[in-house]
């Protein structure tokens, strides 16, 4: 039995007919083809299926697709405006805050809610911020150097330096 | 070379258009699930598939009894070892595949896996691998001719009549019993494969998560060939990785079904792997029980070492290994330090676990030696009252006696040990730090200063020794410049995360003058990449970068001969700097590389070839021995046996650097890969053989809560060998970081009797010894 869903994806509106037991994430990689949404476990763990549901951060892996009717999601492919790079992109590029890429496009999206309810964020804060979503290669350290420079940018303040402290 | 150019690839990763392999959809593919075993050693009576046939969607099951009648229901480990691709009769560790469904979409093939029934009967295990050995217990490879009990080889290498001599007449002798634990490279993206199978042209690609996609082709050809699959036929496709780590070498089960599936049925099929599967079946890496021995004298002078291992491989022998290497490089386990006695054992046994013993970004079996001989240091330190600094500082190789060769035989090509650990000293301040326990003693409060001073040996390697299924483990990489300048080359090795699209470029860039940018980097293909052994155990610099400059400098010499031609002068008028020839004497009559390579298309010297290419397979001579001197400093609470990690510092040496932003990202992650075996990680199995933690939810992979934040630093001693100087580094921190946290908290708690804890150590297990011990 399917069921109709309305639901806007990266500023696009979509009418879909889904099994009422489809996971979110499996409805935005298979039936939308946006493969930047990846999955890495399947216990609401890793945090690889990261989106923005209404402007909020959740794991796609635990919610149904019907449970997103009539909302809008925000997935990695629609980050970037116009071509133009979100702070977070920049700010993971330029500081080497990825290795293999997978956890990436989670941890860009997790970190967006966090720039955006608090553009300030300590050390600490963002450490415990991200602590649903794993990442495997980097040891966080660039992860916490991108997000406190895409928060500087945000913020409108000079940029922190991106060279390697490593003399 | 030395720039911290910011990454190529970085560009598609952070907007969502990386392509891994469950990003492959192609048209009429079906997918695949598998059914598994809930017991670790079971008879297999029957098979029901009739309801899972009746799922909607399921097109097919797939049995051990449908793989035998092509003889694809076995297949070989790297080690020789053989295992099951599915089984016909007989289950042998939990979770091993069972059957696999076919169906068209994801949703109706697990509904099929659902619906397969299994009736089994149980068998009393082995699971303590100590018991494997016993009399009484059960033999588990009766599928081997003869095979008696459950031991699979015996490995020994040093002078052991020397050693016991040194022992029996030391003044201090120390020895502990160390269990490296069975851990789980859990990268973030799991295994899976696309299998595509075309019938009229008979031809397989397989979209695969491998970290050595040509080997892969040679070993599907050598499992396949009987039934058509030749070499030729196959093209093995690795594309974006999402982290290897060591896990993406091996062949599992799923792979070959999905292959013999697409074989049989004319279609692509999918198999993507979910966590648990993943941690319960895929490879788990250590799992080594190590006793170690050291033999010194009372002011601190290292004499000799013993280690004895028994290695738990599980159900097979499925290690990725050199091939005439059981234990991996275990034997690097004399570590840093200057003394000429040592001997070394290992058994290795089978028990009802999943098969394994790879890596975790570690170059085969080095963290298991670094941890031995970096504990058993302090061990002795502690035994005598030495500062352990100071003791290590005594017994280091000194720089002047490089190359040295250890006491089993390996050359290590250079090091500084001096410099990185009184360097490393300097940036905690050291004294300071002690001066500072010492006070907090006299309060009876837990401070730890923990060092490890290892030396890694990466890049194998040497095609006299080192290969895999006999296939020599050189590199290659093949530069192909364009008539306009600009390049594109390809090499036998894979990147799962380690940048290579940006490092290769900048070798190239350094030997050619063509700018970085103006370099694309492919890898992965095997239909148009030359062949490699691929990207593990810290090997790609040591080995295809190294190719990347010797086939750069092909084209140097190439380009000297058409300046010379196109200058009308001798070669031997000319002179280099990067990106043109120059005319001695007169810079002004130049060329430029890119002038160069339009030359060789539009107007080469006569008698010479055209183009601008050359390919070059890497034999190196040597391995590369990279070190480091890392210090963690712990404060434990004394009422809880929390942990808390105040500051690692880690100053590392691989040589020359190419990129210092990726290398000093390779130390980040191999760090925090360090601290999770140290603190976090453990798989767990009860008497009966059930794993107790396999899911993201119980195997706990440190967050960026629990990685500390790393400080680190670097010192330079080039490799002599190789081209560019470099060292490998990827798997340096993870070999280094636990011993330092291991040797921390053992410093912490050392007033109250305590000389060692099995890692990982938790607050659990250090409240428990300080209980044990009386301390609270």
């Amino acid at each position: 039995m399917l069921k109709e869903i309305s639901i806007t994806v990266n500023g696009q509106q979509h009418t879909l007919e889904v099994e009422p037991r489809l996971l979110l994430v499996h409805m935005i990689r298979e039936l939308l083809n946006l493969t930047g949404t990846h999955i890495g476990c399947d216990t609401s763990s890793c945090g690889a299926c990261t989106i923005l549901l209404d402007g909020k951060s959740i794991k796609s892996c635990t919610v149904l697709a019907v449970q997103a009717n009539g909302k809008s999601i925000t997935t990695i492919e629609g980050v970037a405006q116009d071509g133009q790079l979100s702070p977070l992109q920049e700010g993971f590029k330029e500081n080497h805050g990825l290795h293999c890429g997978f956890c990436t496009p989670g941890m860009i999206l997790r970190a967006t809610e966090l720039l955006a309810n608090n553009p300030n964020p300590t050390e600490e804060e963002i450490r415990w911020g991200i602590a649903g979503n794993l990442c495997r290669c980097t040891g966080y350290n660039n992860i916490v150097k991108a997000i406190q420079y895409a928060g500087a940018k945000i913020r409108g303040e000079e940029l922190p330096s991106t060279e390697p402290e490593f003399v | 070379m030395g720039h911290s150019l910011k990454r190529k690839e970085d560009a598609r990763f952070i907007q969502g258009k990386g392509r891994y392999v469950d990003d492959v959809k192609l048209p009429g593919m079906l997918y695949m699930d598998i059914v598994r075993s809930p017991y670790a050693y079971a008879k297999i009576k029957n098979i029901n598939i009739d309801e899972a046939m009746k799922v909607p969607g399921v097109v097919a099951v797939v049995t051990g009894r449908d793989l035998e009648k092509y003889n694809l229901h076995w297949m070989p480990t790297l080690m020789s070892d053989t295992q099951m691709v599915l089984p016909t009769d007989t289950v042998m560790y939990q979770a091993q595949e069972v059957a696999a469904v076919i169906a068209t979409s994801k949703y109706a093939a697990r509904d099929g896996r659902e619906a397969v029934r299994v009736e089994y009967e149980p068998m009393k295990p082995v699971i303590d691998p100590f018991k494997s050995l016993d009399p009484d217990a059960p033999v588990l490879r009766t599928d081997k001719e003869g095979k008696k009990d459950n031991h699979i080889w015996n490995w020994k290498v040093g002078d052991k009549e020397k050693t016991d001599d040194v022992f029996s007449k030391a003044e201090v002798v120390v020895k502990e019993q160390m269990h490296i634990p069975r851990i789980h490279v859990a990268s973030i993206e799991t295994c899976g494969c696309v299998a595509d199978y075309d019938k009229v042209n008979n031809h397989l690609t397989m979209y695969m998560t491998t970290q050595a996609p040509h080997a892969i082709r040679t070993v599907i050809a050598l499992v396949a060939g009987h039934v058509g699959l030749t070499e030729e036929k196959i093209r093995v496709i690795s594309p974006d990785i999402g982290g290897g780590f060591g896990g993406k070498v091996p062949v599992y089960p799923g792979y070959v079904i999905a292959i013999a599936v697409s074989f049989l049925v004319g279609k692509p099929v999918k198999w993507i792997e979910d966590r648990s599967e993943n941690l319960q079946a895929d490879s788990f890496a250590r799992d080594y029980h190590i006793t170690a021995e050291m033999a010194g004298t009372k002011d601190g002078k290292i004499l000799g070492t013993r280690f004895k291992i028994l290695a738990d491989h599980g159900y097979t022998d499925a290690s990725a290994n050199p091939s005439k290497f059981p234990t991996g490089m275990f034997s690097i386990a004399t570590g840093s330090y200057d003394y000429d006695a040592t001997y070394m054992e290992c058994d290795a046994v089978y028990t009802n676990k999943p098969p394994g013993g790879v890596a975790y970004r570690c170059s085969f079996r080095v963290t298991e030696a670094v941890h031995a001989i970096e504990r058993i240091t302090d061990r002795f330190a502690l035994e005598i009252g030495k500062d352990p600094a100071e003791l290590r500082l005594q017994n280091f190789i000194k720089k002047e006696d490089f190359p040295w060769k250890s006491p089993t035989g390996w050359i290590y090509d250079s090091g500084d040990y001096h410099k990185g650990l009184l360097k490393a000293m300097d940036a905690v301040d050291y004294h300071q730090l002690r001066a500072e326990q010492a006070e907090k003693r006299k309060r009876g409060e837990l401070m730890g200063i923990g060092l490890s001073t290892f030396t890694e040996v990466v890049g194998a390697g040497p095609s006299k020794d080192f290969d895999i299924l006999g296939i020599k483990m050189f590199d290659s990489a093949e530069i192909r410049v364009h008539p306009t300048g600009k390049a594109i080359a390809r090499f036998g090795t894979k990147s799962q995360g380690q940048g290579h699209e940006t490092t290769y470029a900048q070798i190239i860039a350094e030997e050619l003058g063509i700018p970085a940018e103006n370099i694309a980097i492919e890898e992965g293909d095997t239909d148009t990449a030359p062949y490699g052994l691929g990207t593990y155990a810290s090997r790609s610099t040591p080995t295809a970068g190294a190719a990347a400059a010797v086939a750069a400098r092909k084209l140097r010499d190439k380009a000297r001969k058409i300046a010379a031609y196109l200058l009308e002068v001798s070669e031997d008028d000319l002179e280099w700097e990067p990106g043109k020839f120059f005319v001695k004497g007169a810079p002004e009559k130049s060329k430029t590389i890119q002038e160069i390579v339009f030359a060789s298309y539009t107007n080469h010297p006569p008698g010479m070839e055209a183009g601008f290419e050359a390919t070059h397979y890497y034999d190196p001579p040597n391995l590369t021995f990279p070190s480091g001197a890392y210090i963690c400093v712990v404060d434990i609470d004394k009422e809880t046996g929390a942990i808390h990690v105040r500051r690692f510092v880690a100053i590392d040496d691989c040589g020359n650097i190419i990129n210092p932003m990726i290398v000093q990202g390779q130390v980040h992650g191999g760090l925090t890969q360090g601290i999770a075996p140290a603190m976090y990680e453990e798989l767990i199995y009860d008497e009966a053989g059930n794993i107790l933690n396999g899911t993201f939810m119980d195997y706990l992979v440190p967050t960026a809560v629990e990685s500390p934040k790393w400080e680190t630093g670097h010192t330079v001693t080039p490799s002599p060998h190789h081209p560019i100087g470099a060292k490998g580094v990827g798997e340096s921190p993870t070999v280094g970081a636990p011993p330092a946290i291991a040797n921390a908290i053992v410093d912490a708690l050392s007033p109250y009797g305590i000389t060692h804890l099995d890692i990982p150590i938790t607050p659990f297990k250090v409240w428990k010894a300080l209980k044990e011990k009386g301390a609270i």
